[in-house]
């Protein structure tokens, strides 16, 4: 048993001396007037899902609330938000070209319809995140309609 | 004794979380790494040099465009070509070479005898084209021809503008997500959406000369 308690001891303070390492914060209080949102006439409900769900890794300001804060949960977003957002970036969606908000709305469709974003080791801390089937056919058929606009 | 326990499920159960996450990052390192590999393999294919640019200025960057290609949109359309047949067989690995190869093929493009207006739209239409040949490159082979959808459309845009040796020719196959088109330089149609699961599927939409 000795040998568990050291063990666990050893486990112990690794996790509360992880929480000391520093990571930097995606935090921003300017929205650009470049932002998906203010450029498309949103629906309120759409716009909350995709604030809820996309912008933490897809926007210059990522929601912190304390789990966010804590590791390694708070490595694991820093390094998704930075590939995220360099892949998708909502605060700045105006400044593609039709060409290319086209090619990202027919990628964020894929990713919504196949599930596979939100990622799922995210939905996993952030329940709120996941998509109903209901607002699943909602935010695709608003992307499509986006698209067909352009 | 019991708090103890749960005190390590708890510790044990973030390590695993932790582990899990970096095992995927680095699962996208190595498939980075793969990519600057395949640029070196592609010298061979286009060796000529880009002529006639008589300004002069940065030897280096020239003998760079050089070396990534011609700097011609046959180049880029070769490239897609060869893209285009590793997807036809299915060929993962390959596909994912011939992603990066395009890539840089596309970024050496020379866009400078073009009007202003075909400047600016072949700026756009390489940029996004970039972007797709370089996740192609990293990804596997259902992503892949997510992207070679778009792909393809972005490079038949840019024949549009550019010409074409060769006669090309539009195919389209109904079934592929909603219907879908790639370019080919044959008439037979051999499908890249689908490779061996259903490689006639399809009919040629269009001649392009
Ligand atoms: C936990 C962070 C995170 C969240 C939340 C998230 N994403 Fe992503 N997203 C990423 C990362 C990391 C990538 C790049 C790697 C990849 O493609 O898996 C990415 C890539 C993408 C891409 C490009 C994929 C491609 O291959 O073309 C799209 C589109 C996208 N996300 C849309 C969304 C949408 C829409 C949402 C909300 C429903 C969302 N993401 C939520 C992290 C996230």
């Amino acid at each position: 048993m000795k040998i568990v308690k050291i063990i666990a001891l050893i486990l112990v303070v690794v996790f509360v001396g992880i929480q000391f390492m520093p990571t930097e914060r995606n935090k921003s209080d300017i929205v650009p007037p470049t932002d998906f949102m203010l450029v498309n006439d949103v629906p309120s409900d759409i716009k909350n899902k995709l604030q809820i769900s996309c912008y933490d890794c897809h926007s210059n300001n990522t929601q912190y609330p304390w789990y966010n804060k804590v590791q390694p949960i708070a490595w694991f977003l820093e390094g998704h938000i930075k590939e995220g957002k360099a892949e998708l970036n909502f605060n700045e969606w105006d400044s593609l070209s039709s060409r290319r908000k086209a090619s990202k709305l027919r990628s964020i469709i894929k990713q919504i319809e196949s599930g596979e974003m939100p990622m799922a080791s995210y939905t996993l801390i952030h329940k709120k995140a996941t998509f109903s089937e209901e607002e699943t056919q909602k935010v695709v058929k608003y992307m499509e309609n986006l698209k067909d606009s352009l | 004794m019991s708090k103890l326990k749960l005190v390590l499920g708890v510790v044990a159960i973030t390590f695993v979380t932790l582990t899990a996450v970096s095992c995927k990052d680095a699962k996208n390192e190595k498939n980075n790494s793969t990519d600057h590999h395949s640029e070196t393999n592609m010298d061979e294919d286009h060796s000529k040099m880009n002529h006639d640019n008589s300004d002069g200025h940065h030897d280096g960057e020239k003998k760079e465009m050089a070396m990534n290609g011609n700097g011609t949109s046959q180049a880029v359309l070769n490239d897609y070509f060869n893209l285009k047949d590793a997807l036809v067989a299915d060929d993962n690995a390959k596909a994912k070479n011939l992603g990066a190869v395009l890539a840089t093929s596309l970024g050496s493009l020379d866009i400078s005898k073009y009007t202003e207006a075909e400047k600016s739209e072949l700026k756009e239409i390489v940029e996004d084209a970039v972007e797709h040949a370089e996740h192609i490159s990293e990804s596997e082979m259902d992503h892949q021809r997510e992207h070679f959808k778009t792909l393809s459309k972005d490079i038949t845009d840019m024949v549009a503008i550019t010409g074409t040796k060769t006669t090309l020719y539009e195919q389209f196959c109904p079934m592929y997500d909603g219907g879908s088109t790639w370019l080919s330089m044959s008439k037979d149609i051999k499908n890249p959406y689908y490779g061996g699961k259903m490689l006639t599927c399809g009919k040629v939409q269009k001649e392009i000369n």
